[in-house]
């Protein structure tokens, strides 16, 4: 089986212009589908912590998700806050300290291990994308590799959804990767300051330009650092120019 | 090195202490000892379970060299060892665990050398803690190696033959081996055990990598400076105020932004 890639994924899950809840459900189910034997969950995160789940598998993803959102506290919980991924491959081992009333929980629904990975671009927190499953055991590199992949697609699909919010009208972009580029990041810090926006604001700002003008994520990024760009919040919301 | 009554041989492994007579037999055959490994190379590059394949490898190791028992036992990192797998004959266990605390693998723990061939009738004479379990053991020659990695002594692995088998010189290679691979099993085993460790390292690198550069971009606008700039200050402040730079670089994106860092000096 060829190794899974960001682009793939999304091409994938892109077919013929999905609306946002479908977007994240494919997500989710072609995570799920890749890793067999898991459950998937997809939840979105604010400043303040978990705010709701996107997309979950049936069965044991949407349990964990379900219980995450109604304790507040478990793995996922844990990634947003250290924006570190939690690995939990034997749950009752090394997770009943931990989150005794999660790990009680998850038991009850068949659920033996749970993998965390913040869905993030640096300081641009926008969710959590947890694997679990119903037997004990790692993800061998294999499995690590495409569930960190599918994080990466998470980060694609949730800035996609922040940038076409502000895209006026048209028809709706295909999701684009977010470039791993000093440039982009940079920019993203610019635009923070310039437009008097998060970080995470920010990043969906840059995105929708790219999506506008038709061009890449870097290309923008590189005009604002070379202050070819910029972002002005002005009294109607945010002009760039 | 040490010097020591008895044969002194300067095998690879350390001072060869033994009782220097009885004739030297090779046990079992080259094929034996091929198989084994075969068998245990395989179990390590499986998914591994540490007790299971202690245990396996103590007892190839015991079958190998003709052993009445074996006994291979860890270091608990509190300055004892403790018993992890023990296979062949119910007397001699005794004997097996309290050599660890007073007797070769006691020894072999403390001096990072092997025991080799020591006859249980005389062990008294040396090891008087260790005589009444030697006796409850029954006839035999014990020979201790230690598990050793990079300087350090893990455990060690005691073996317990007939006492008219002398190992030979390439049996206790054997023996060493044989140890040595524990110690591959042992480390292999707690490297994936740590991978969740790992993975947490490597990605959070990645993304504090990250961090500093949206925190440049940050300072950058801010102060109206060049990337580069942006970049001398975040480290120059970081060490000012003694902070790691990614904790800097975090405050700075969160909106928190030292004063330091509108100095331009």
């Amino acid at each position: 089986m060829p190794p899974v890639t960001v682009a793939g994924i999304l091409t994938e899950i892109g077919r013929g212009d999905p609306d946002e809840s479908e977007l994240t459900r494919r997500l989710a189910h072609s995570c799920a589908a890749a890793l067999p034997g898991s459950g998937v969950g997809l939840s979105l995160t604010t400043p303040d912590g978990p705010a709701g789940v996107l997309a979950a598998t049936q069965g044991v993803g949407a349990a964990i998700e379900e219980l995450q959102l109604t304790l507040g506290v478990g793995p996922c919980r844990d990634a947003w806050e250290s924006g570190r991924p939690v690995l939990h491959a034997d749950l009752l081992a090394t997770g009943t300290a931990r989150w005794p009333a999660f790990v009680s929980g998850a038991a009850a629904a068949g659920v033996c291990a749970v993998f965390a990975f913040p869905v993030r671009v640096g300081a641009v927190r926008l969710g959590v994308l947890d694997v679990s499953r119903t037997r004990v055991g790692e993800l061998d590199t294999t499995e690590l590799a495409t569930a960190l992949s599918y994080a990466d697609a998470a980060v694609a699909v949730l800035v996609h959804l922040q940038a076409h919010h502000t895209v006026r009208g048209g028809r709706p972009p295909a999701v684009a990767l977010i470039e791993d580029s000093a440039e982009v990041h940079q920019a993203t810090g610019v635009v923070s300051v310039q437009a008097v926006v998060t970080v995470t604001q920010a990043l969906g700002l840059l995105q929708a330009r790219a999506y506008s003008s038709g061009r890449t994520l870097r290309e923008v990024a590189r005009d604002v650092l070379r202050g070819e760009m910029t972002f002005t919040r002005t009294d109607d919301g945010i002009d760039d120019r | 090195m040490s010097a020591d009554s008895g044969a002194q041989d300067g095998g690879a492994h350390g001072t060869y202490r033994g009782d220097g007579d009885g004739e030297e037999t090779t046990v079992g055959e080259p094929q034996d000892a091929a198989r084994v490994f075969v068998e245990l190379a395989d179990a390590l590059v499986a998914p591994l379970d540490v007790v299971d394949f202690l245990h396996l490898l103590t007892d190839r190791s015991g079958t190998l060299l003709g052993a009445r028992a074996a006994g291979l036992a860890l270091a608990d990192q509190r300055g004892s060892l403790q018993l992890m797998a023990r296979t062949g004959e119910a007397d001699p266990v005794a004997f097996l665990e309290q050599q660890l605390r007073s007797g070769p693998g006691h020894d072999v723990f403390t001096s990072g050398l092997a025991v080799v061939d020591v006859d249980l009738a005389t062990v008294g004479e040396r090891w008087p803690d260790l005589a009444g379990a030697a006796q409850a053991a029954g006839p035999g020659r014990v020979t201790a190696v230690p598990l050793r990695w990079r300087g350090a002594v893990l455990g060690s692995l005691a073996v317990l033959v007939p006492e008219q088998v002398r190992l030979s010189r390439a049996d206790v290679a054997v023996g060493q081996a044989m140890a040595d691979v524990a110690t591959l099993g042992l480390l292999q085993a707690r490297s994936t055990q740590e991978q969740a460790a790992l993975s947490e390292q490597l990605q959070t690198a990645l993304q504090d990598r990250i961090v500093v550069e949206q925190a440049k971009g940050v300072v950058a606008a801010t102060t109206g400076t060049p990337i580069r700039e942006a970049f001398r200050r975040l480290r120059r402040t970081a060490r000012r105020r003694g902070v790691a730079l990614t904790v800097l670089a975090a405050d700075v994106v969160d909106g928190r932004l030292d004063e330091d860092l509108l100095d331009g000096y």
